[in-house]
């Protein structure tokens, strides 16, 4: 395993706050392991134990073989961390972050220049450019770049694309598609569920606790209630209908559809039909394949 | 300029600064009620332009009406009539739910009668009276944004900019935001809301699209789909976004 952690748990403000409850996870070499859930579900308090820069309440974490808390110096030459706030030097230049990084890490930009040469190449004509002059989405470049210059072995990057817009969103994602064959273990947080479909395998967090583990298409598997899909030209007022509907167990909205479930799971597609159209006539409904968000949902209700 | 139906007039608006041009001659209205969806890429202009419609920022040339007042000459007039809430800035962590209530009202100049029924309803209203003496900063971020969602509607504002309100909120408390939000548009309020979640962007009546500084799309959520030839409103911001050749600042 690349990184096993058993039973973590931490707390904050005099054991008030739980930010992680009895956590287990074992993440394999090369992998690309998403930490998803959102705001307060405890990820970026679990990344700051797995490097090194926080003592956990309880548990045991070990990232390549060595010990989070006895060997805490080997880990952090082994890692690479991109933390959620943008923690580069504003003052200093494109080039000078990273050559300063390769070097606290006791190598230089132009040994390890190869490691980021695809992503360094979109920053190169602003090299000489002040970190904090960048707009977002080089910044986030540019932090990659500095977390992979010395080569780690694990990559942490604890929410890379939050308040990012969809398409930068997905050019960062693409971007660690090209990492792939370097076979460097990613762990990544993220609140954005649709995420879950470019890791190898999620852990779907909330309130300290993980929820599941497995793949993205596992999950959904797993998922054993039927939905059915719900669309109208009025979704505020059909909801409200939904809502205190006496054989609906679930209505909720995604988009311009909305997901139900029957409190009679044996519902057939026709029995379904007949109850909508009896409710409101202009109604289509169609069965529908869960996503990730209709899983974690039922998840978080069933806490 | 005098459309009694528009809450907010725009035409031709723009803001350089230096060389730049963050908003590049935008022209659209918001109509009475509506839950009008300001999307764009980071960059594309939208903190830009809704400064400019808040009464924060001058716009460079144009025209805009807000609420009826002119954005150039009647900006204190503007910000008494709106409400304003953002993930950034929001309320005081170290002051209690109840303090920021009363403090938000005081500024917003509701009298003593009125802040003491409307704190009353808002705490009920949001099932938080036990919450109401803890501080804000204990509070998980659903509630927070829940509490400064009903604090920027104190003062029943006709309209309320939301910038980016759900950004990290878990997907249940997401949903029951929005909630509140057709609540509010129902009751007459206008909702004029940015976010990166493209299945919010289908709950709003209409939804524009910014793209380096102007508006690349404009039309309700359904015909920008069939404009587009997308399936979802993510495609159709890729379709549009995808060719934006500045990032932001």
């Amino acid at each position: 395993m690349s990184i096993e952690i058993k039973n973590i748990s931490h707390s904050y403000s005099k054991g008030t706050i739980q930010a992680l409850k009895d956590v287990s996870l074992s993440i394999k070499p090369g992998e690309r392991f998403g930490i998803i859930g959102p705001d307060g579900a405890g990820k970026t308090s679990l990344f700051r134990i797995l490097t090194t820069l926080l003592l956990a309440d309880n548990g045991s974490a070990v990232v390549c073989g060595y010990d989070v808390v006895k060997d805490y110096k080997a880990i952090r030459s082994i890692c690479g961390y991109m933390p959620g706030k943008f923690s580069l030097y504003y003052d200093l230049s494109i080039q000078e972050n990273l050559n300063f990084f390769a070097r606290v890490f006791g190598t230089s930009f132009e040994a390890n220049r190869h490691l980021v040469e695809e992503i360094y190449v979109q920053l190169e004509p602003f090299k000489d450019r002040p970190a904090g002059k960048l707009s977002g989405g080089m910044k986030q470049k540019l932090a990659l770049c500095c977390a992979l210059i010395h080569e780690p072995k694990v990559l942490f990057l604890d929410e890379p694309t939050t308040g990012v817009d969809p398409v930068s969103r997905r050019e960062f994602w693409d971007m660690l598609d090209r990492l792939k064959s370097r076979n460097i273990t990613i762990l990544v947080s993220t609140p954005y569920m649709d995420e879950a479909s470019r890791c190898d395998r999620i852990a779907l967090m909330q309130d300290g606790k993980i929820l599941a583990v497995d793949s993205l298409e596992g999950i959904i598997a797993n998922y054993d209630k039927k939905l059915w899909s719900v669309k109208t030209q009025h979704t505020n007022a059909v909801l409200k209908k939904l809502k205190i509907h006496p054989e609906v167990a679930s209505s909720i909205p995604f988009g311009d559809s909305i997901h139900i479930r029957m409190k009679n799971q044996l519902a057939t597609f026709e029995d379904v039909r007949i109850t909508m159209a009896n409710m409101d006539d202009s109604l289509t409904v169609a069965p529908l394949v869960p996503e990730i968000e209709d899983v974690f949902m039922d998840l978080m209700s069933a806490q | 300029m005098n459309n009694n139906e528009h809450i907010i007039e725009v035409q031709d608006l723009t803001r350089t600064f230096g060389a730049f041009t963050a908003v590049d001659h935008i022209t659209f209205h918001v109509n009475k009620g509506e839950i009008f969806g300001f999307l764009g890429a980071n960059g594309a202009g939208k903190t830009t332009a809704m400064k400019m419609l808040s009464g924060l920022l001058l716009p460079t040339s144009g025209k805009a009406s807000v609420a009826g007042f002119d954005v150039f000459t009647q900006t204190e007039k503007i910000k008494k009539s709106i409400g304003y809430m953002s993930q950034k800035f929001s309320l005081y962590d170290d002051l209690s739910v109840l303090e920021n209530i009363e403090f938000f009202g005081g500024i917003y100049g509701l009298k003593k009668q009125d802040l003491h029924i409307a704190k009353d309803l808002l705490l009920s209203k949001l099932g938080m009276e036990d919450q109401a003496r803890s501080l804000v900063s204990s509070l998980p971020l659903g509630w927070k944004q829940k509490l400064s969602f009903s604090i920027a509607m104190i003062h029943k504002p006709v309209l309320i900019f939301l910038d980016e309100p759900t950004g990290g909120v878990d997907p249940i408390t997401r949903r029951q935001f929005w909630e509140m939000i057709y609540d509010a548009a129902q009751e007459g309020t206008t909702i004029f809301v940015t976010t990166h979640y493209m299945d919010e962007a289908e709950y709003c009546d209409r939804v524009s699209i910014m793209v380096d500084g102007k508006i690349a799309a404009l039309d309700k959520p359904a015909n920008l789909k069939e404009q587009f030839e997308a399936e979802s409103m993510d495609e159709v911001f890729y379709k549009l976004a995808r060719g934006a050749k500045r990032g932001d600042g």
